[in-house]
């Protein structure tokens, strides 16, 4: 018998599960259309391989993964594929994503699928881990994170492969049915992926409210003689279902904060991956379906093994949900699933769940719209919370805005299980307020990159500009040394050269209006043809006029330097202030 | 199609701040029995005019701050920090007393400072240091044990001291009150005389405190462990309170019994269970990290055993809180537990790294 590690905290939430127990899987009806995001895991989005109007097959490939976190996307089933725009999907924001959607065509024709690995032992676990990369596989319990990735340990010894398959959340069912349906599959699915991690032994850890799978499970190891793989029952506390809080009961390590199973020499993997590794393996099937438990409000709560983009409306109808009655769809659990603003919304490789209405639980559900009571500190959060947090303490910090504070009291720790606001007698929506923090910490520390390039930015032009003045200045330097030194060498003299510059600048300047004035002096073209008398006017005019030049001339002379003067300040004055 | 999208978590546990503080009530029922018992209809007379007074100050203050007022009055704070109040008032005190002690908990301690959630001290025991204060000789009028039911004063009577101050015939209150074991034993050995002759010559005293007053703290005891069971309050402040003071308490009646009150007289003499189980608890007011709640107990503990000892006032339960009220943020502050993944003992050595630490969901 193992010995247990139980974690401090957590809550023990009533079940829900019996109804989607009742019976067995079947396949989910085939739908008209199926809607498959290009992001359906952490990473980079695929990109799409096909264009509006093609034929696709059941499991082709349709959208490949465009860098080493990332995963494809296959066609769920063969039809035309009819729009790759966006969708709405499940993801917090409600904002859409690109998705292409296929029109099916009822006959369910299959790509060319290659031979069964006769031994996949035969393989190097690169080739495995590649193949299981083209087959599309993410982590089914929820977070999605590209399962080849998680698969290669790289330098690191890996010591225990965990399969995760606790399930903690109320309703949902589909790995407890998948366990109990598939005991063989998973265990070889496991089998696969010890190998390509090169682990030591396997841990299953199952809650204890799972009786029948346990048994399956336990069976289907003792017939295939497996003594590295242990399944082990574990209390039924939410949230034992989150990676580091299995880990912790069945090995008693935590995982260091900010760090990775892979750290101590653990990696966690979902039963539903391993169930999805066995298919791609051994079959050549991708990811293109999965078990989804149908709950809550619906006259047929049950588990249906669902193709990857089925919109969940068919599946409420198929389960006999009212459409005209949604009025809460929550995809996942009731403690951590996203509550989605629209039907049509498909499902993804990680959804696990579809909670219909569930207004209809003897467990009160949080109105957070209503008046949250202010906090009385009384400290059943830090009791709940699973990883040992103060969320009263972040709370107050996260309301008030003070984001250093609230990473001082470790914000980033938290797992968003909702343990804390379950408990809360004034209701406050905790989590709500912590994931708040976490996007404003993370907005701000993007603004801070920005900020920094920008600053960067405007200092590299300040100096620019100094130094193009600089170079300017010595330009000018320059040129007014090789202006002044022809005179200096013909004078002879060693007279104030600053002085016979502006000497040379008058007289340039008043050059240059004399040019101008004499432009101006074009005679008028009237005086051809003109009679005596006009004649000696037009002399007598033109006399005038030269006698008033000559005056303003001598007058002038000043006046002129000084604006030439004034000028040159001027675009002195413009070219530093440039 | 307009779906609720509110986030996760999607569903409560259903226990909300009303339903904590009526259990905080339900859990004084048997003390208030078992008072009413010993000391007549004094103290539920006075529940009830706490409680009144506690319930209008607080409607009246919500209304000028301009708070909606059902959910605060509705949430049972102010029914526990009257209730409490009441416990601190000599039964046959006059009205006013109690009057003005609930109007200054919740105005002054609560109100003042923000409402629920938001005061730093603990209102009722502010009240009861204001009362102490400014009235003293009213707030010392205690009565005996049992004189109540042997001079047959009923509940009218009762009801007549505490509005009218008029007396049954015959009776003052300088006839029915008297000082409380606590009072005695201090005033007694400011006279050198030794604990066992005072205890010996007094009618008042019981097999381990004060008759009476050690069965009204056996069944506050009761209730504040109802309460932990229930888990409207944990262990830790409790616990602290009552061990340090019982060591601290037992150390000195080591050295030298005959000036030493013993272990037990200073447990159930006096108001430390109710403090111990009813009034460091408060949340608002108390620490809340596990190991805070523990150096928060233990602070009051020793103040307590400090000012029954050595300071001017016989019980020094409300002084004891109020101190470490102060002292709360504080302690909170260096006890924040050791979080999940992190080594050593200080949880606040931080890893400077960020990065989205959602495991793989359940």
């Amino acid at each position: 018998m193992r010995r247990l590690f139980q974690f401090r905290g957590g809550v023990l939430l009533k079940e829900h599960k019996r109804d989607a127990t009742a019976q067995s899987v079947q396949p989910a009806t085939l739908p008209k259309r199926l809607v498959l995001p290009l992001q359906q895991h952490i990473g980079e989005p695929a990109e799409p391989i096909v264009a509006v109007g093609d034929k696709v097959l059941k499991g082709q490939l349709i959208a490949k993964p465009m860098s080493f976190i990332s995963a494809p996307v296959h066609a769920s089933s063969s039809g035309t594929v009819v729009a790759i725009t966006e969708h709405p999907v499940s993801h917090p924001s409600q904002l859409n994503a690109v998705c292409i959607t296929i029109e099916t065509d009822g006959q369910e024709r299959w790509k060319e699928r290659q031979q069964a690995v006769a031994d996949y032992h035969q393989l190097p676990p690169e080739k495995l881990r590649e193949m299981i990369r083209d087959a599309g596989i993410v982590g089914m319990g929820g977070a999605g994170f590209p399962s080849h990735v998680k698969l290669n340990p790289g330098q690191k010894a890996v010591d225990t492969l965990v399969l995760n398959g606790a399930e903690c959340e109320p309703y949902i069912t589909c790995d407890e049915m998948l366990l109990r349906e598939r005991a063989l599959e998973i265990i070889v699915g496991l089998r696969i992926m010890r190998y390509a991690l090169q682990a030591k032994r396997c841990i299953i850890g199952i809650e204890n409210n799972k009786a029948a799978a346990f048994h399956a499970l336990q069976e289907q190891v003792r017939n295939t003689g497996a003594d590295f793989i242990e399944v082990v029952q574990v209390p039924t506390v939410y949230p034992t279902g989150g990676e580091k809080q299995l880990i912790h009961v069945l090995t008693g390590k935590e995982v260091p904060a900010g760090g990775l199973p892979l750290d101590i020499g653990i990696v966690c993997h979902n039963v539903g991956t391993a169930y999805a590794v066995y298919r791609a393996i051994e079959f050549d099937e991708p990811l293109i379906s999965r078990f989804v438990t149908i709950a809550g409000s619906v006259a047929r709560a049950r588990n249906l093994e669902v193709l990857i983009g089925t919109p969940i409306i068919d599946l409420i109808k198929e389960c006999g949900g009212n459409p005209s009655t949604l009025s809460r769809v929550i995809m996942g659990g009731p403690m951590m699933g996203i509550a989605l603003h629209d039907e049509s919304i498909p499902v993804t490789k990680v959804t696990n769940c579809i909670l219909v209405n569930a207004t209809i639980s003897d467990v009160p559900l949080a109105s957070k719209g209503s008046f949250a009571m202010p906090c009385i500190r009384c400290g059943n959060c830090a009791v709940a919370c699973p990883v040992d947090l103060l969320p009263q303490q972040l709370y107050w910090h996260a309301r008030a805005k003070d984001f250093d504070k609230v990473q001082d009291y470790n914000l980033f720790d938290c797992i968003e299980c909702g343990c804390c606001d379950y408990v809360c007698p004034s209701q406050i929506p905790l989590v709500h307020y912590f994931r708040f923090a976490k996007t404003e910490i993370w907005a701000q520390q993007q603004e801070k990159i920005l900020a920094d390039a920008a600053r960067e930015r405007h200092e590299f032009r300040e100096l620019r500009l100094e130094r193009d003045k600089r170079e300017k200045q010595e330009r000018h330097k320059a040129k007014r040394a090789a202006l002044t030194a022809n005179p200096k060498t013909k004078a002879g003299d060693s007279k104030d050269s600053a002085a016979d510059a502006k000497k040379a600048a008058i007289q340039a300047a008043m050059k240059r209006a004399q040019a101008k004035r004499e432009v101006n002096n074009i005679p008028p073209k009237n005086i051809d043809n003109l009679t005596a008398d006009q004649q000696r006017k037009v002399d007598e005019a033109d006399r005038r006029r030269s006698d008033d030049q000559a005056e303003t001339k001598v007058k002038a002379t000043p006046q002129t330097t000084n604006q030439a003067n004034t000028q040159s300040k001027n675009s002195t004055a413009q070219d530093s202030s440039q | 199609m307009s779906l609720d999208t509110t986030s996760s978590p999607h569903i409560h546990s259903g226990i909300h701040i009303t339903g904590m503080m009526m259990r905080v009530c339900l859990a004084l029922v048997p003390a208030i029995i078992a008072y009413t018992w010993f000391f007549g209809w004094g103290l539920i007379i006075n529940i009830v005019i706490a409680i009144t007074t506690a319930l209008c100050a607080e409607a009246m203050m919500l209304k000028i701050r301009q708070r909606p007022i059902a959910p605060f009055l509705t949430d049972g704070s102010a029914v526990v920090t009257g209730l409490l109040l009441a416990f601190c008032i000599p039964p046959l005190s006059p009205w006013w007393i109690t009057v003005m002690g609930a109007a200054f908990a919740i105005i002054v301690a609560k109100q003042l400072y923000g409402g629920l959630g938001y005061n730093p001290f603990n209102p009722a025991m502010v009240g009861y240091v204001m009362l102490l204060i400014s009235f003293p000789l009213e707030m010392t009028q205690w009565v005996p044990p049992n004189i109540v039911n042997q001079l047959g004063v009923s509940f009218v009577d009762t009801l007549n001291i505490i509005f009218t101050g008029n007396f049954p015939y015959l009776l003052s209150i300088d006839a029915l009150s008297m000082a409380t074991p606590l009072d005695t034993v201090k005033t007694e050995l400011g006279l050198n005389v030794t604990v066992t002759e005072i205890v010996r010559g007094n009618a008042i005293f019981g097999d381990f405190a004060g008759i009476g007053w050690e069965w009204v703290s056996n069944w506050i005891l009761l209730g504040g462990l109802w309460l932990i069971y229930k888990r409207i309050i944990t262990w830790h402040i409790p616990l602290a309170l009552m061990g340090s003071l019982f060591v601290i308490s037992f150390f000195f009646f080591m050295v030298d019994p005959d000036i030493y009150l013993s272990p037990m007289f200073h447990l159930f003499g006096g108001a430390t269970i109710l403090a111990a189980f009813f009034i460091a608890t408060d949340p608002v007011s108390a620490s809340t990290t596990p190991w805070g709640r523990i150096y928060y107990g233990i602070g009051i503990g020793v103040f307590i055993y400090v000012i029954r000892t050595w300071g001017s006032y016989p019980d020094a339960v409300a002084f004891a809180v109020l101190l470490m009220n102060m002292a709360a943020p504080t302690i909170d502050y260096y006890t924040q537990p050791r979080v999940f993944g992190h080594s050593g003992k200080d949880a606040s050595i931080k890893d400077t790294t960020i990065k989205d630490t959602t495991g793989e969901g359940p």
